[in-house]
């Protein structure tokens, strides 16, 4: 393991030799970041053991068997709750972005009055923590009959000031001489909106879209409360239930927790540098 | 774009609807989650959709400790279940919520309810009107591994210093001193404090209630029972709270010895990969046994009213009927609340369910108030002793103050 | 939407048409905040209101809500478990996120510079933030078991060490919850570091370098200092996170909620227990308020002392 030195890093103040610091750096990079996954290493070499070598603990399982897998996924339930969870997360994504975009560039672009006043009172809902909306909403579903539904796990989240907040700071960065210019030509402002805005915010809304998705896909506390039948459960109120049902039988508990986990690992690794790029670019601007 | 081929099958579906509904109720029942006990349900609700062609019902079930609020949230929202079940213990909460309504006694004769169940189900009681049937009733009695009891060349035990003696010839440590397979369970948040309130106080020579239903185990019995249970972890190390998460995980995972638990378990354990037996729990040195009882009822629910309450109604008394507790029995093992469908020859003479049906004879029941918080009372009071190393008899007088207070807000 | 009358005949000009551009943009702005609007008044200031209502009467779904004024308070305020469980939450926030952010900023410092294989490491930081809580504390959950089966405990014992009860004691089990929690956090922080990091122009380490300073000094006098923006978000984001931690701890504690004893409860979770197994609606509402206040408090308390100071 050589630490090549690609010299052209932007810390152009870095343009050192290699040193034996750097290795030694370089290393200990290397065992903390394995040191982070090996909770989940563990959870995937348990998910391939048998009930009886479930105690043996080392990290490869002498004799690594799917039967775990086909018993968790072939009752039916995992793959509802993946259903589940993956049509509530697309949904409130689209949800997000579209409302979200719309209401931060009406912030940005439009002047009318009342807008600082809108803009502050959407921005304060910020401080509203979710916890203390739980029992009204909860109250307000079981009156209005949304209880126990995919639209009562979802309407909490289908637009938000963190969101909002986030499109709009995008959007002052879009000049407005490209809108001008579709206005004199005639379109109307959804469409300038639609077609010539949101295209020059893409790293924004990706990065909107993958922390909305990522939220909705991990979110336990709102479907915990809401949903009363296992049809209906997200993949964590799912494996949550699953797993405290299955009591002392770890390799199945390790199993659903890793059906959980896997889709989201494959699509980051799939999209890795976009989904990195999108949390700096959050993060810049937050 | 209507055809007049499209328009004819619309009508025709809608109109099959129409009749479809007309002929079909639908019930709902509720119950907790417990694998066994839903696997017996479905079963019992195949049978009687079966015999019942214009009735279905449809079974929700919720986790444990979520289960009284969904209930109660279902009757604000006005959308209650129609037939739901209930441990006897939450009887007064659910009445006076509104939740259930009393059964019809011309079609639950109370002449037949009293000679035909046991005498258990007169907690199902308030004034004049029943609430409830039970399908089963549990008691406790004490699990034993037979192969860890041969390999250590013993009888299971009969009375608390045998429960002792086994319980040190059949753990096994490893180098350090940690325990690889307990003596015996400890896990007060299974049954075990069932355990200590209904047997230990009153085998060391007290009570745990008195006659009004106060607290009495803040006494030298209570003490005594309390140090019983916590010297099986302190003093004698043949048990660990937490060991293997539950108590009942130990014991199928073969690494206890004894475990006491009730009859809903053995639907669980009956595919444990070793061999094991059921003995009485055990008595103390006096001869003087005690055990616990209790139910889980089937009620209707104060919501259903014409086509549903009938249909209700038929619903409960065939998951009250005796076929029904047969099944019931197979399935979950939980024991028949029909005298003569449990004390039958082949009950009594099965080693597994003798054991039960006995200690169902000299069962007391306890009259909980709020069986979630007077559990976590019992709880925290062997955990103040285990991990913080209070006094014995600090624990119990504060685990009585508290209990009391529950005990105190519920009568309110 | 592009006209609302069109009196042709009269030729009179159509109503839209008379209206002047600003006014017809400002409509737009209207037209397009409708919903939102409607959306976060009924979804986010009414249900407030609703909670605080709620704070003040004692409705606990059976009977109807009577008001009782500050009489939710005053009992939380003597309750001992009350008392408790707010220092547990705090302990979370005082251990969580200083911890999180030290042990993050040290590995985005270095993270950074690292060239061979830096999208290979930089992922296996990452990937614990993907996963679901809920099913990570189960994970934990077993990693904690005693022996036999407990991962840590069985390398402790091999090593000659005397096994600990993590969970199952009092006071072990509220850091052994916090564990995964920072653990899962901090793929996020050093993302965002990095990102911080790599605003900062290399003209200014280039001036330092030619000044003469060494690393040390460059890290405390022009890092850190450039770095304040994202620090301070970083602080009050993961703060929120760690006053209202709840997944890890319902989930590796379902035995004994918040216990033993307690020892990890948060507030979420005694409102949870409040509000959806005692069905005590009034009281949870109170609870509710006061994290309201809390996060409000500690939110504005941080950005206050990590201001700019001119």
């Amino acid at each position: 393991m050589t630490a090549t030195t690609a010299s052209t890093t932007e810390l152009a103040a870095n343009r050192r030799d290699i040193r034996p610091g750097r290795i030694i750096t370089w290393t200990l990079l290397l065992i903390g970041g394995l040191i982070m996954v090996t909770p989940l290493l563990f959870m995937f070499s348990t998910s391939l053991k048998t009930a009886g070598q479930v105690y043996d603990l080392k990290l490869i399982p002498a004799a690594p068997t799917l039967d775990n897998y086909i018993k968790v996924l072939g009752d039916g339930r995992f793959m509802q709750w993946f259903l589940n969870s993956t049509f509530i997360a697309i949904t409130v994504t689209a949800s997000n972005v579209f409302f979200d975009s719309l209401v931060g560039y009406t912030l940005a672009k439009f002047e009318f009055r009342g807008r600082y006043f809108i803009f502050l009172a959407i921005l304060s809902t910020l401080m509203i923590p979710t916890e203390m909306l739980v029992i009204p909403w909860y109250l307000m579903s079981s009156q209005l009959g949304w209880l126990n539904s995919y639209w009562g796990i979802m309407f909490p989240g289908m637009m938000t000031a963190f969101g909002t907040f986030l499109m709009k700071q995008f959007f002052e960065g879009v000049p407005n001489d490209f809108l001008e210019a579709a206005r004199v030509d005639g379109l109307n402002e959804f469409t300038i909106w639609w077609k010539i805005a949101m295209p020059m915010v893409v790293p924004a809304i990706s990065a909107l879209a993958i922390f909305t998705f990522l939220g909705n896909w991990t979110a336990f506390f709102w479907p915990l409360i809401v949903t009363t039948s296992k049809e209906l459960y997200t993949l964590p109120v799912g494996i949550s239930s699953f797993s405290a049902e299955a009591s002392i039988q770890w390799e199945l508990i390790m199993t659903g927790a890793a059906i959980g986990t896997i889709p989201t690992l494959l699509v980051f690794l799939a999209l890795q540098r976009f989904i990195v790029r999108g949390v700096m670019l959050a993060g810049l601007k937050g | 774009m209507f055809t007049k081929a499209k328009l004819a099958g619309l009508a025709a579906g809608i109109s099959f609807l129409a009749l479809g509904s007309a002929q079909a109720v639908e019930i709902e029942y509720w119950q907790y989650v417990f694998d066994s006990r839903v696997q017996a349900m479905d079963k019992l609700i195949e049978n009687f959709e079966a015999a019942n062609p214009d009735i279905t019902v449809k079974q929700t079930t919720f986790p444990y400790a979520d289960y009284q609020t969904r209930v109660v949230a279902a009757k604000v929202a006005g959308q209650g279940p129609d037939v739901v079940q209930l441990f006897y213990g939450w009887l007064d909460q659910f009445v006076a919520g509104g939740l259930i309504q009393p059964l019809d006694p011309a079609v639950f004769p109370h002449a037949e309810i009293e000679s035909d169940f046991f005498s258990i189900v007169s907690a199902m009681k308030r004034g004049e009107d029943y609430y409830g049937l039970p399908t089963a009733v549990r008691s406790l009695a004490l699990f034993y591994n037979k192969a860890i009891f041969d390999e250590a060349g013993i009888e299971p035990p009969t009375t608390l210093d045998e429960l002792l003696a086994a319980a040190e010839a059949t753990t096994k440590r490893d180098g350090a001193g940690n325990i690889t397979s307990a003596g015996i369970t400890m896990d007060m948040a299974g049954q075990d404090h069932h355990w200590w309130r209904e047997n230990l106080v009153r085998q060391f020579g007290g009570e745990p209630y008195d006659a009004e239903g106060n607290v009495a185990y803040d006494s030298e019995a209570g003490a005594a029972g309390l140090k019983f249970y916590t010297d099986l972890q302190t003093e004698y190390n043949v048990g660990l709270q937490g060991f293997m998460d539950e108590g009942q995980a130990a014991f199928r995972a073969g690494l206890a010895a004894m475990t006491i638990d009730g009859t809903f378990r053995l639907g669980a354990f009956a595919s444990n990969p070793f061999e094991w037996g059921v003995v009485e729990l055990p008595a103390n040195a006096e001869g003087v046994k005690s055990n616990y009882s209790s139910y889980f009822a089937n009620a209707i629910g104060a919501t259903a009213e014409g086509e549903e309450l009938e249909a209700a109604q038929k619903f409960l008394a065939y998951i009250s009927s005796p076929e029904a507790m047969e099944i019931w029995l197979e399935t979950v093992g939980e024991l028949p609340a029909r005298r003569d469908v449990a004390l039958t020859e082949a009950n009594l003479a099965d080693p597994i369910l003798a054991p039960f049906l006995s200690g169902l004879e000299y069962a007391h029941t306890t009259q909980f108030y709020d069986e979630a918080g007077q559990r976590q009372v019992a709880i925290d009071m062997v955990n103040r002793v285990l991990l913080e190393g209070q006094s014995i008899e600090d624990s119990v007088a504060q685990a009585a103050e508290a209990e009391q207070a529950i005990i105190d807000a519920a009568r309110q | 939407m592009a006209s609302v009358h069109a009196y042709q005949q009269t030729g009179r000009v159509r109503f839209w048409d008379r209206l002047n551009i600003s006014t017809k943009r400002v409509i737009w702005a209207w037209t397009f905040l409708a919903l939102p609007i409607l959306f976060y008044a009924g979804i986010r200031f009414y249900p407030t209101f609703q909670a605080f209502w709620l704070s003040l009467t004692n409705w606990d779904l059976l009977r109807p809500a009577q008001f009782i004024g500050l009489a939710n308070y005053q009992k939380m305020f003597v309750d001992p478990v009350f008392w408790k469980v707010f220092q547990n939450t705090f302990l979370y926030l005082l251990v969580g996120t200083p911890l999180s952010l030290l042990i993050s900023f040290v590995i985005a410092y270095y993270l950074d510079r690292v060239r061979f294989m830096h999208g290979f490491i930089r992922a296996l930081y990452f990937l614990p933030f993907l996963t679901t809580a809920a099913a990570m504390g189960w994970v934990w959950r077993w990693f904690y078991q005693p022996v036999p089966i407990g991962v840590i405990n069985g390398l402790l014992s091999s090593i000659g060490i005397e096994q600990q009860p993590f969970l199952r004691s009092t006071t072990q089990a509220l850091p052994s919850v916090l564990v995964p929690a920072i653990w899962a956090g901090l793929g996020f922080q050093i993302i965002i570091f990095m990102a911080g990091l790599r605003a900062i122009p290399g003209t200014f380490y280039e001036a330092a370098r030619i000044d003469g300073l060494g690393d040390w000094a460059i890290l405390r006098k022009i890092t850190i200092p450039l770095l304040k923006p994202t620090t301070v978000f970083l602080v009050v984001f993961s703060s929120i996170g760690f006053l209202r931690i709840f997944d890890q701890v319902y989930n590796m504690t379902t035995n004994d909620p918040g216990g033993p004893l307690n020892a990890t409860k948060p507030l979420v979770l005694m409102i949870y227990q409040t509000a959806f197994s005692s069905y005590q609606m009034g009281y949870a509402a109170a609870q509710t308020v006061v994290l309201f206040t809390i996060l409000l408090i500690v939110s504005l308390l941080q950005l206050y002392v990590l201001r700019e100071k001119k």
